[in-house]
């Protein structure tokens, strides 16, 4: 364990833009040591993966360039070495599995073409021995089967096994070191749990290290043993994990930690990190968190701080850890905390909304004449009910149907069967004219805002589209009046209304969105993973925000996410689905203390928790979640239950009503 | 920095004489049987074709053909295609599956046979040939009006004009047709290149323009019987056809360059 493998030193990899020198990574050290989980953290742009690819010298050319420090693997420097040397290396000692399985596949190659490219490559594996090996990594990365995935392409697999297929690609040089970036972003939190332990039990049974680039603190939390903070090309913060979840030492750690949602902050405001991260073409004078800082005083801003050890293992970069430095600074004013706006006395209890038997299927169209060859279920029989001014979180895995149900509800892809009442009216029912005009009373923010915004249209008109298209809001001075007003209610300035939307930042952008279905005031707002795209702290800035607008107007909101602690923060109820249907549903103290269905415990288990510790019994589930086309008989989940009977096989269970707001499908829930 | 601009210089000299060659006192149907086939030379230009007239101003008469018939036929097909194409890939349904057909039935014939068979039916003449053009040209806008609105269409923000209550034909007008814009106006650089070609095939058939009225074309079919006596009958019109289809074809390329969403992604 004591063995140095990689030695980073002084790395800086610059990029030469129209725009000036970006230092994308700017003098950063680190050793990870044999056999050791090494985690780079930090928020998009940070450089976290430029310095991964500077250490495999993969660094985009001509643009990008390493401009000077060492990168030793056991005493040897990668820097020196001529590009054919390297590419011995790359693979064979050093490997690397990206956040995208399905891009980082070739599609036209089958799954043991690509394990045996690499075994030829380094191991000089041909024909039969290479076969052998490639079904014995198959196996080791836990594909069942591997006698028949060998010769399968990509897209017959599902997102997780490409990556255990990528991490077989990886582990076919026996490399040394494991560069893993963003290895589980992309997946579902039941199949990142499988993943994690995967790699914890390769790494115990190989001695590799791991460098792990991620920015989820629950990741960190369960995988590594040691931690780097990185902050706009620097890392601002090392530490053990136990010393760096138990006293985050830098102020940008500790705000991570702040603003992360969660039950017990309920009731206030998250903390958020103000401002947003400096260019990397800037050059520095001071600390490069200097403006976003609630510590900050003169010093930060003059002198750049040094390294400073603050116990063994545990290295800061910040003037607060020099104590004759810190001996000048002020005392704080006392900072009040944010306090949330207190709820509108809405009558809360009236039921905005009630979805019963909703269905929606897609139907499968084959040969020239279009004949419906069977349907993709993929809401199949949802029934929920949102109150005044409250929040419903809708919780499931990709492809479990929940962005079709916020779709239907809001008609934006038409039901099959079912009701949706709107305040007694049923939506289903309304066609053409009545339709559209019922359509301020409820509205839409995607998760991906930059998408969700016509490029080619300027904020003012972007947030004036709905006031024009709905014929409210007076003539056009008033209608622009209110953009104005509504910009700065989601925390933007008004001046910004003659800007395009690629000027704004990811969060800036999500608010423009809010601000555009607040125009033809909504009743009720479905949210489709507003926060996934976004980066911690800016999360923090839109769940305030969505929440505030809450309190202020009594909106109420369906919540559709995977992230559950969003849901802990945010909702006031929650429903849970899988593969079409609503497993579980009930308050949030309900479901979340004490979930009664197996999927729904499964799901709380695997979401990584920052608490080091509450070392709670991961429920694993096995495989992945099934076809919507094809959907298992009897209960959906019972393939992949741990505690599934025989009578799971035959009868979906009707919904058990365990108080009068809980209710779960499951034969077992009473037990 | 030579290869950006003389595309567009070449394009300018065609649309001039096309556009002002009247003012310039061309004679271009001026007989003079005593220079007949002369080849060019210091004091006559281009030299004279086999009735004596002078091919430089014929060539410049027919600029005004092949620029006349390239416009409007690109106009033409532009405006129906793309209307076709957005209307049928956003409404969807049974309409956008019959159009479906019908442009795959007018892409299975070979465009040109088709003008050729039109324009046959219809007689020759200049109007005639921008009707046969135009009803095979508009089907190439059509099918990618059509593909780009169908990815288009799935962008949320479209949803999100729906989700608004905005009336279909302000989603097309707004949100649709400047962001498929940047592929169609490429498209209809190439187009301009198909039309001259076609113009001048059609006429050198014979079903263009008729004479004594000049066109690149029908030109070379003059010359092409005195192709071994006086070859500048067919090199002076076939090098300025070839020049202008080059230009126009090197243009589309530098536009389809500048207007690459993706191209300009990685210069930001």
């Amino acid at each position: 364990m004591t063995e140095t493998l990689l030695s980073v030193r002084d790395l800086k990899t610059w990029f030469s833009t129209g725009g000036g020198t970006v230092r994308a990574v700017d003098g950063i050290s680190f050793d990870i040591k044999r056999g050791e989980t090494f985690a780079l953290l930090g928020e998009s742009g940070c450089g976290k993966s430029m310095t991964s690819l500077s250490v495999m010298q993969l660094v985009p050319q001509p643009a990008g360039e390493i401009v000077s420090g060492q990168v030793l693997l056991q005493g040897e420097d990668l820097l020196q070495l001529p590009e054919a040397a390297m590419r011995d290396i790359r693979g064979d000692r050093i490997a690397m599995i990206f956040q995208e399985p399905m891009t980082s596949l070739n599609p036209v190659l089958t799954v043991g073409q690509q394990i045996g490219e690499s075994l030829k490559q380094h191991k000089g594996l041909k024909g039969a021995a290479a076969r052998a090996r490639i079904l014995e990594l198959l196996d080791a990365v836990g594909i069942p089967a591997p006698q028949s995935r060998i010769d399968e392409y990509p897209h017959q697999l599902s997102g997780g096994m490409k990556q255990r297929v990528m991490i077989a690609i990886a582990l076919a040089g026996e490399p040394d070191l494991l560069i893993a970036d963003e290895p589980t972003t992309a997946l579902d939190v039941t199949i990142q749990a499988q993943v994690l332990v995967l790699l914890r039990e390769l790494q115990r049974k190989t001695g590799m290290s791991i460098m792990l680039i991620t920015h989820d603190l629950g990741v960190v939390a369960e995988m590594a043993d040691r931690v780097a903070v990185m902050y706009a090309g620097q890392i601002v913060e090392e530490a053990s994990r136990a010393q760096f979840f138990a006293e985050p030492a830098h102020p940008y750690s500790r705000k991570l930690f702040e603003s992360l949602p969660s039950m017990e902050k309920r009731d206030r405001a998250l903390d958020i990190i103000r401002g947003s991260v400096p260019s990397l073409a800037t050059e520095f004078k001071g600390c490069r968190f200097e403006n976003r800082c609630d510590f900050a005083w003169p010093p930060c801003r003059d002198v750049i701080p040094q390294w400073h050890r603050c116990a063994e293992g545990h290295g800061v970069r910040c003037h607060l850890m020099d104590e004759a430095l810190a001996a000048t600074r002020p005392n704080d004013v006392a900072q009040e905390a944010d306090e949330l706006v207190a709820p509108r006395s809405v009558a809360v209890g009236n039921e905005l909304l009630v979805v019963n038997d909703l269905k929606v299927h897609f139907p499968i169209r084959k040969g020239l004449l279009k004949r419906v060859a069977g349907h993709v279920y993929a809401v199949d029989g949802v029934s929920l009910k949102i109150k005044q001014g409250q929040t419903l979180a809708l919780v499931g895995e990709s492809g479990c149907g929940k962005t079709t149900v916020g779709k239907g509800i809001i008609q934006l892809t038409r039901p099959t069967a079912g009701e949706v009442l709107f305040e007694g009216d049923d939506l289903n029912a309304l066609r053409g004219e009545r339709l559209r005009r019922r359509r301020k009373d409820f509205q839409l923010i995607f998760q991906d805002p930059f998408s969700s915004m016509n490029p080619r249209m300027m904020i003012g008109d972007i947030i004036e589209e709905g006031m024009v298209a709905q014929g409210v809001g007076g003539h056009r001075a008033q209608r622009r009046a209110r953009v104005a007003q509504l910009l700065a209610h989601v925390g933007l300035a008004a001046e910004m209304l003659d800007r395009y939307p690629h000027e704004f930042s990811g969060g800036q952008r999500q608010r423009i969105c809010i601000a555009r279905a607040l125009a033809v005031d909504p009743k009720l707002i479905v949210c489709d993973e507003p926060t996934s795209a976004l980066d911690v702290s800016v999360q923090a800035q839109i769940l305030n925000l969505l929440k505030e607008l809450q309190n202020e107007l009594g909106l109420s909101y369906l919540f559709i996410t995977h992230n559950i602690s969003v849901v802990a923060y945010l909702a006031h109820e929650v429903a849970v689905m899988y593969l079409g249907r609503i497993v579980e549903r009930g308050t949030i103290g309900e479901v979340l203390d004490h979930p009664r269905h197996p999927y729904t415990q499964a799901l709380l288990s695997a979401v990584p928790t920052i608490d080091p510790a509450s070392q709670q019994e991961i429920v694993h589930l096995e495989g992945d979640l099934p076809s919507p086309i094809n959907p298992p008989g009897g209960c959906h989940f019972h393939p992949r239950c741990p505690a599934a009977q025989p009578v799971c096989k035959t009868d979906y269970p009707a919904p058990l009503a365990v108080t009068h707001t809980h209710r779960v499908s499951c034969h077992f829930a009473q037990t | 920095m030579i290869r950006r601009w003389w595309p567009l210089a070449i394009l300018l000299v065609w649309a001039f004489f096309a556009l002002f060659g009247g003012l310039l006192g061309l004679a271009p149907d001026h007989i003079q049987l005593p220079k007949i086939l002369q080849p060019p030379g210091v004091d006559n230009a281009l030299g004279y074709d086999d009735l004596g007239r002078p091919l430089w101003d014929r060539l410049a008469a027919g600029a005004q053909t092949s620029f006349l018939v390239a416009i409007v036929v690109v106009a033409v097909s532009l405006l129906v295609g793309t209307l076709v194409g957005t209307i049928s890939a956003y409404v969807g349904g049974w309409w956008d599956h019959v159009m479906v057909r019908v442009i795959d039935i007018f892409l299975a014939f070979p465009g040109i046979l088709l003008a050729i068979a039109l324009a046959g039916l219809l007689g020759p003449g200049i109007n005639n040939v921008i009707i046969a053009l135009s009803v095979v040209g508009w089907v190439g806008f059509a099918r990618l009006a059509r593909a780009q609105v169908l990815t288009i269409k799935q962008r949320e923000h479209v949803q999100a004009a729906q989700a608004l209550g905005t009336v279909p034909h302000r989603i097309i007008l707004f949100h649709i047709l400047p962001l498929i814009m940047a592929p169609i106006i490429v498209e209809a650089t190439f187009a301009v290149a198909g039309a001259v070609i076609s113009e001048a095939g059609l006429s050198y058939l014979g079903l263009g323009v008729q004479p004594p009225e000049a066109s690149w074309g029908s030109m070379i079919r003059d010359g092409a019987r005195y192709l071994l006596v006086a070859p500048h009958m067919v090199i002076v019109p076939g090098v300025a056809l070839m020049l202008v289809v080059l230009a126009v074809n090197l243009l589309g390329d530098q536009l389809r360059d500048k207007l690459d969403v993706r191209t300009r992604n990685r210069k930001e």
